[in-house]
């Protein structure tokens, strides 16, 4: 691990433009995602600024009947809030079913949304890679993908965003709450929020350099029946290969989001009128456009498949 | 004995000339970017005792506690939080403690496996892995059990879990909840089936 400076941020303005002021810094939340690559020296800050001291660990009403939830929530206390699991069920399950007990314990609402790909080949510095080195090439196209995007990609990256919690986010409309380093506040909805690859994989968001994260707020609750199927290779502690969130109403209407198969969580409204039909009929237009390989195209089948059985599952 | 006991002696002088340096010849507000490393101060209680050191920021609470404090029961099995050999109790709730500066603990209260019982008065936790042999070479050990007590914990405070069938009902002990809160645990030496004896021999009031 390369050496930092490191410093307790005092207010969300101040962590905002001292990062924006240094390219060298970065903030640190539960450290999970950034040490491990700290130690890789895949991240390398000269400077870290830490936002735990900020309060924002607040889950809290909206005035339009939603919830609030701080940058700094951990996803354990996200995935055990009494309102959480009432209304909001598929975050709290898409949360249960991401990493470990010791790791969510650590693991931020703001950390967990700017997790970084877990493209074998962005994890081993040997081999070339646009995100790490822009420019550089792409080893994982040509290469080992069976865990790779079969929708969204480009000539330049074909990572996924691994976060589960993400995929429900995107399923509930939620909006990504920033403060700017002038002092400015924005409100990002999240499906706008995480990038596709396109020729600038290394540009992953829509934050400004030094744009710090508040909160999260999801809209009114929905009702329907909750779920986030995750379909891993073994039953814990894994990244998803696939995962379906799913919102199911009495009527067979509803929202489906999917997980591990694009650089963001994969969602197609247009596609959702198609649900009473059935899994093959909403397929159709969600996974319109995909691009496979020959080791990643069980993603598309395992896809149809774990959505009807999200719908059995609503029916049941 | 005697081996271990020069083994241990010469490390303890390395680290503490290597920490005497580092404190001597780096300026308070080190220079990052140039590369030198950044020293700061930072006090915490582990098990009970108040704890102030001079660390590298770079020092992961893991090894400041293996290496500066010389509470060598937390193991260093992967080092990227994959494993759970270092998982430790910080403020009641458990971490990996490989993916935490310990300069970001300030204040904290840190409970190893050294501080949950002694060789002498062991933890039901630590009585009931020696029963049930819960363990082979016993290198996750340590982390198992600091896990297991703060898994107790969360289904005491009502946390669920990714195998709780209902979100809002009250949550029950079950050995497949234990499974499933304990997979940041891995052993490789399979000793799961005594691990959950173990614990639930435990949850179930029968230690
Ligand atoms: C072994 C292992 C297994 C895992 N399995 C899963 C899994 O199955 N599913 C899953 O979803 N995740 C998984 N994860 C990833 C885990 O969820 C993330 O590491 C975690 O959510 C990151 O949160 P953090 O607070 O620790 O982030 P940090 O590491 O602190 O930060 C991550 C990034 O966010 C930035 N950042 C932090 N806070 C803010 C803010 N307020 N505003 C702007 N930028 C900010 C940091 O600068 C950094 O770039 C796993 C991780 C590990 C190590
Ligand atoms: S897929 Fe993206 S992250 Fe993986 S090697 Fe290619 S450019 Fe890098
Ligand atoms: S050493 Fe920390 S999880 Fe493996
Ligand atoms: S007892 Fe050997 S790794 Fe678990």
């Amino acid at each position: 691990m390369r050496a930092f400076s490191y410093e307790r941020a005092k207010s969300p303005r101040e962590a905002a433009a001292a990062v924006a002021a240094d390219p060298t810094a970065r903030f640190i939340a539960g450290g999970t995602n950034l040490l491990d690559l700290m130690k890789l020296e895949i991240e390398t800050p000269a400077r870290l600024v830490d936002v735990n001291g900020l309060k924002l660990d607040e889950i809290a009403p909206t005035k339009d009947g939603g919830l609030r939830i701080g940058a700094l929530v951990r996803n354990t206390d996200m995935a055990a809030d009494k309102r959480v699991r009432k209304d909001y069920g598929v975050l709290s399950r898409a949360l249960l079913a991401g990493a470990s007990g010791q790791l969510r314990n650590k693991a931020t609402t703001a950390g967990n949304l700017l997790q970084r790909t877990r493209c074998p080949y962005f994890y081993d510095t040997n081999m070339p890679c646009n995100k790490r080195t822009p420019g550089a090439g792409c080893s994982a196209i040509g290469g080992f993908t069976r865990t790779l995007a079969v929708l969204g990609a480009s000539e330049a990256c074909i990572a996924t965003h691994p976060s589960d919690m993400a995929v429900a986010l995107r399923l509930l409309d939620a909006k990504v709450e920033t403060v700017t380093p002038d002092g400015t506040e924005r409100s990002i909805p999240i499906a706008d929020f995480h990038r596709l690859p396109g020729d600038t994989p290394q540009v992953e968001t829509a934050l400004a350099r030094g744009e710090l994260i508040t909160a999260v707020t999801l809209p009114k609750p929905i009702g329907g029946t909750h779920a986030y199927r995750k379909v891993r290779d073994r039953a814990s502690y894994a990244f998803a290969l696939v995962s379906v969130a799913s919102v199911i109403h009495k009527d067979g209407s509803g929202r489906i989001a999917l997980g591990g198969v694009a650089h963001k969580p994969w969602r197609v409204e247009a596609a959702e009128s198609a649900l009473p039909r059935g899994a093959r009929a909403i397929s159709e237009g969600l996974l319109a456009g995909a691009r496979t390989t020959s080791q990643n195209a069980f993603k598309l089948t395992l896809a149809e498949r774990a959505i009807g059985a999200a719908l059995a599952q609503a029916r049941a | 004995m005697a081996i271990l006991d020069d083994l241990q002696l010469s490390r303890r002088e390395v680290m503490a000339t290597g920490a005497a340096i580092g404190v001597a010849t780096v300026p308070a507000a080190a220079d990052a970017a140039s590369g030198q490393p950044s020293i700061m101060k930072v006090s915490f209680t582990v098990n009970g005792q108040r704890q102030t050191l001079e660390l590298d920021t770079r020092t992961t609470l893991l090894d400041a506690l293996r290496e500066h404090l010389k509470l060598t029961g937390s193991k260093k099995g992967c080092d990227h939080g994959q494993c759970g050999a270092c998982t430790v109790i910080v403020d009641g709730r458990r971490i990996n403690s490989c993916l935490s500066l310990a300069v970001m603990h300030e204040g904290d209260e840190v409970t190893t496996i050294e501080g949950l019982g002694s060789p002498e008065k062991l933890h039901p936790l630590q009585a009931a892995f020696v029963r049930h042999d819960g363990y082979q070479c016993g290198y996750c050990t340590p982390g198992q059990i600091c896990s297991a007590k703060a898994v107790l914990d969360e289904i005491k405070a009502g946390v669920p879990s990714h195998v709780t069938a209902d979100l809002t009902a009250k949550i029950q002990f079950s050995e497949d909840e234990l499974r499933e809160r304990m997979s940041g645990n891995i052993c490789r030496c399979g000793a799961y089936s005594n691990i959950v004896a173990a614990v639930a021999e435990v949850a179930e009031g029968k230690a």
